[in-house]
């Protein structure tokens, strides 16, 4: 736990509501050390986004943390309120929204948004924030940084729109980074160039990623850990050659079936039967159990195992007989 | 099975009215209660002003002007009459006057809307269906009018439509003159939500087919598509409402409205407002009361009205 | 961008020339143009010239356009009620009007924007909700009424504040103030609330409204997300955002308060073109009507035409090419 830059034990997050209490995350634990990026992958609502949202802590009220810790650099944050956290966004922890369009605010030059947010956290003056920004566009691949400096979002295409969104999250020179689905909104040839830019800046700088994405493709390119997660909880959680190679975690193991990789080339598709339950009605036992192929009453009656580094979520998980 | 009750087909409107989300809503909320019931009760006041008033403050034969000037309550010094809320310069019963004055202004202000949501209605309606240069002018006209406010088009029309009236009529007139020029400055708004309606139900299938059996422009506009515009007309007639009966009393104020011989609340507004500094107060202090009760709940009924069917608040 | 420009003025142009055509008619065929035009000390000398100079005797496109001409050229008519050149009294009664307008404006728009800022940011705080509800009362209620009020418990039942009138004016060059004299600016204080009122309700519930729907925008967010202050995310951000549709309200509401100063100044007997107007429609004194209808269309489809093109220079979206980004 000493080496990690992001700490996260038995986090989970909880919204009151008319119809009962949801929990987007629940229980989930991982680390992620400098210079590494951990995929968080699952399907939409599976409580993805919202982990990230409770460690840079901009959880939307009634959604609050209900038990865990997080710990930064050794600190713990899911403590801190009001004026420490703001501190610590931008600074510490930087975030990248999914729709590089809206992220930017229409009215103020990109040069403007740069140095604010520099200044805000760096003892530099004017003109060196603004010597600081243009630097920082060149190095996300802006051709003609000091020309366009003062140019307005609308003046960028979406690929370079993004661009500038990461280079205002990593301007303040944060240790950790939260991606949440930062190539969703951008055309295919674009999310390369995207994950590219990301991860090569990430090596660079030793910044410890939260990459979270619903896209299988992008977690094999760009992750070197991965966290795989179904119904708010962690369903495994390894290396990315591991888990996607041989998946122990029985949904692992239909996601990596059903995912159209370029090297598979079988004939149909594997689909995994039914569909993931909404938070508020989440099955008793593993939340898997009413889908998996190999469920056994245990696995309906006890909650599923917490995992421990290398491990699934599971109580019988897959091995090599299985599979074939 | 015997019988399976076939009772949903047979509900009857008020049925579904009342088991409706807006009829639950509407009876969650205090202030659209409160304000419906305060309004309805002001309604009736007028309509029934006749039976309720003590005395008909506009019959000449009735007055007696020693009675003038008495406070609220008080006997009167020379004949010992009290009335309830006092009475004014000439010996009128300011309660009898308001309710009076109650009517008036309601009569007002809804023949005003009716006239612009007839016009309005039409207007966009022609407009959205037959659309070309018939829409194109409608509508021009229409931003033409929209850059002034409609209570400065209302005093114009009224000021003109005064001219042309030779001035033995003046008065006798002034009332539908009112509610010609108030309805004129407000059918804008009702033009411009039908057009759009229309212009969306004229796509639609059930518009096609009907045009295909052969009916009638008029027929397809009044029995088909006039129907699934009424919703959003019936938010902008409550708030026009409210607004139509406060042109009216500002108009009234302003002396181009109801004139004394058939006063509004706006009228004994302002012949009230003469007295004040002589102290009696009261001939000023009900009729405003009244007004303002009488805007305020149409307002918040009207506002309430407008969240409540805002399919985007829900 | 130029292209917009020349098509909103041509669109002006044409909406003056409808007004101007409604007013010729009223000054045509509702009364006599000639006592429109003379007044009661006149010569049949007098007439004749009249006759010719409106070419009564002509088509109707050409009295329209004479009579354009005529007013382009200050001539409105004397008036019926004063047997005095309209123009004349315009010119008196004007600086009374605008200063009102003037003063009642910048207070509207002066705290509406402060209270539509401060409901948007402490939404959920007792204060704003007594500010919310208070602006409901402040919508519903006449003009007139708040007058009354303010009148009957500052006047009459404090006697702190004068009832009516401007006070004692001061004369400088054509303009008559009522700024540099203590009773001036005493007389000013409720009319001006009054006439304000209205609007700052207005501006204050918009302001609140668009600065609500900002900060739930996605930018906010990220703002938020990249550490700065609140005070920057809410001032520098948020108000920035919200001001562009606001500008455009705002700039309407100049004129309304020109047409609403109509009531103010008859609740107050302020000697101003509104109570001028009032009274025109009192007596039927067409001349006036016509004159006044004019100027005001004149300043409503002015201030229209700047406001947009105001918005242009404000939203730098709408600056840029078609051919911008790449």
């Amino acid at each position: 736990m000493s080496d990690a830059v992001l700490s996260i034990r038995g986090l989970s997050v909880e919204i009151p509501s008319r119809s009962g209490t949801v929990k987007p995350v629940d229980g989930v634990s991982y680390d992620i050390r400098a210079g590494e990026i951990l995929g968080v992958v699952g399907e939409s609502g599976a409580g993805k986004s919202m982990a990230g949202n409770a460690v840079i802590g901009l959880l939307t009220p009634p959604a609050h943390i209900a038990a865990g810790e997080i710990w930064l650099n050794g600190t713990r944050i899911d403590t801190l309120k009001g004026e420490d956290m703001r501190r610590l966004r931008g600074k510490q922890i930087g975030m990248v929204f999914q729709d590089p369009l809206t992220s930017l605010n229409p009215l103020l030059s990109i040069g403007d948004q740069l140095t604010e947010t520099m200044l805000t956290h760096l003892d530099i003056t004017r003109s060196e924030a603004r010597t600081r920004a243009i630097a920082a566009l060149e190095e996300v691949g802006i051709p003609g940084a000091a020309e366009r400096i003062d140019s307005y979002p609308h003046e960028f295409s979406g690929g370079m729109r993004q661009r500038v969104v990461i280079a205002l999250a990593l301007c303040a020179e944060p240790s950790l980074i939260i991606a949440d689905e930062p190539t969703t909104a951008l055309d295919v040839s674009v999310q390369a160039q995207i994950i590219a830019l990301l991860k090569r800046l990430c090596r660079e700088r030793g910044t410890a990623v939260m990459l979270i994405t619903h896209d299988m493709g992008v977690i094999a390119e760009a992750a070197d850990r991965v966290a795989v997660m179904y119904a708010g909880r962690l369903a495994e959680l390894g290396d990315v050659r591991d888990v996607l190679t041989a998946p122990r975690h029985p949904y692992t193991f239909g996601l990596m079936a059903s995912t159209p990789l370029a090297s598979q080339g079988k004939a149909r598709l594997h689909q995994i039967e039914g569909a993931m339950p909404r938070l508020n009605k989440v099955p008793e036992g593993c939340p898997f159990n009413p889908r998996c192929a190999y469920a056994q009453d245990k696995c309906r009656k006890a909650p599923s195992p917490q995992i421990a580094d290398r491990a699934a979520a599971c109580w019988f998980p897959m091995t090599a007989e299985k599979v074939s | 099975m015997a019988e399976l009750p076939v009772k949903a087909a047979e509900q009857s409107r008020l049925r579904v009215f009342l088991d409706s989300d807006v009829f639950y809503m509407f009876r969650k909320s205090p202030v659209a209660v409160v304000s419906t019931i305060v309004f309805a009760t002001l309604v009736l006041a007028a309509v029934f002003a006749p039976l309720i008033a003590p005395t008909n403050p506009f019959d000449p034969a009735s007055l007696n002007l020693m009675n003038g000037f008495t406070g609220p309550m008080a006997p009167n010094a020379f004949t010992g009459e009290s009335f309830l809320l006092g009475t004014d310069d000439q010996g009128r019963d300011v309660f009898s006057t308001i309710l009076y004055g109650m009517r008036v202004s309601l009569f007002v202000g809804v023949a005003a809307v009716l006239l612009a949501m007839v016009l309005g209605i039409t207007l966009g309606l022609i407009s959205g269906y037959v659309g070309g240069w018939t829409e194109t002018i409608i509508m021009r006209t229409a931003d033409v009018q929209l850059t002034f406010p409609s209570i400065l088009v209302a005093m114009l029309i009224f000021g003109v439509a005064k001219g042309i009236t030779p001035v033995e009529y003046r008065d006798q007139m002034a009332i539908w003159v009112l509610i010609l020029a108030i309805g004129l400055s407000d059918w804008v708004q009702f033009a411009r939500v039908v057009r759009g309606a229309t212009m969306v139900e004229k796509r639609k299938e059930y518009v096609e087919a009907a045009r295909l059996i052969g009916r009638t422009p008029y027929a397809i506009m009044l029995r088909h598509i006039l129907p699934n515009v009424l919703s959003p007309v019936l938010v902008i007639a409550t708030i026009s409402l409210a607004l139509a009966i406060i042109a009216e009393a500002t108009l009234s104020f302003l002396g181009v409205g109801a004139p004394a011989t058939q006063p509004s609340l706006g009228t004994l507004i302002r012949i009230g407002q003469g007295f004040l500094f002589s102290g009696e107060w009261w001939i000023l202090l009900f009729p405003a009361v009244t007004l303002l009760t009488l805007a305020l709940s149409v307002n918040l009924l009207g506002d309430w009205l407008r969240d409540a069917l805002n399919p985007r608040l829900r | 961008m130029l292209a917009f420009i020349i098509r909103r003025v041509l669109q002006s142009i044409l909406v003056l020339l409808i007004v101007g055509l409604t007013a010729f008619s009223m000054f045509r065929f509702v009364g006599d143009p000639i006592d429109n035009m003379l007044g009661q000390e006149r010569t049949a000398a007098d007439i004749e010239r009249l006759r010719e100079q409106l070419g009564l005797d002509q088509g109707f496109p050409v009295q329209y356009y004479k009579f354009l001409t005529e007013a382009a050229h200050g001539n409105f008519g004397v008036s019926y009620r004063q047997g005095r050149p309209v123009a004349e009294i315009l010119l008196e009664r004007a600086p009374a009007t605008l200063e009102l307008a003037a003063v009642s404006g910048i207070l509207a728009i002066a705290f509406g924007i402060a209270f539509g800022v401060f409901t948007a940011i402490r939404r959920n705080g007792v204060l704003a909700n007594v500010i919310m509800s208070a602006s409901l009362i402040g919508v519903s209620l006449p003009t007139f009424l708040i007058g009354i009020l303010l009148i009957y418990i500052f006047s009459v039942e404090l006697g702190w504040l004068p009832s009516f009138g401007r006070g004692e004016t001061v004369q400088i060059g054509n303009w008559s103030t009522g700024l540099l004299t203590a009773s001036g600016l005493k007389a000013l204080v409720l009319p001006s609330i009054t006439l304000g009122l209205y609007q700052m309700t207005l501006i204050m519930r918009l302001v609140r409204s668009e600065m609500l729907e900002v900060l739930r925008q996605d930018y906010i967010r990220f703002a938020r997300a990249r550490g700065l202050r609140d005070r920057v995310i809410n001032f520098r951000h948020a108000l920035k955002n919200t001001m562009v549709p606001v500008i455009t309200v705002i700039g309407l509401q100049v004129g309304a308060i020109i047409a609403f100063a109509i009531i103010t100044e008859t609740v107050f007997q302020w000697p101003g073109v509104g109570l001028l107007f009032i009274n025109a429609v009192q007596f039927v004194d067409i001349p006036v009507m016509a004159a006044y209808l004019m100027l005001i269309s004149v300043m409503f489809v002015g201030i229209n035409l700047i406001v947009d093109i105001l918005y242009f220079f404000i939203d730098p979206r709408l600056r840029v090419d078609r051919a911008g980004g790449h």
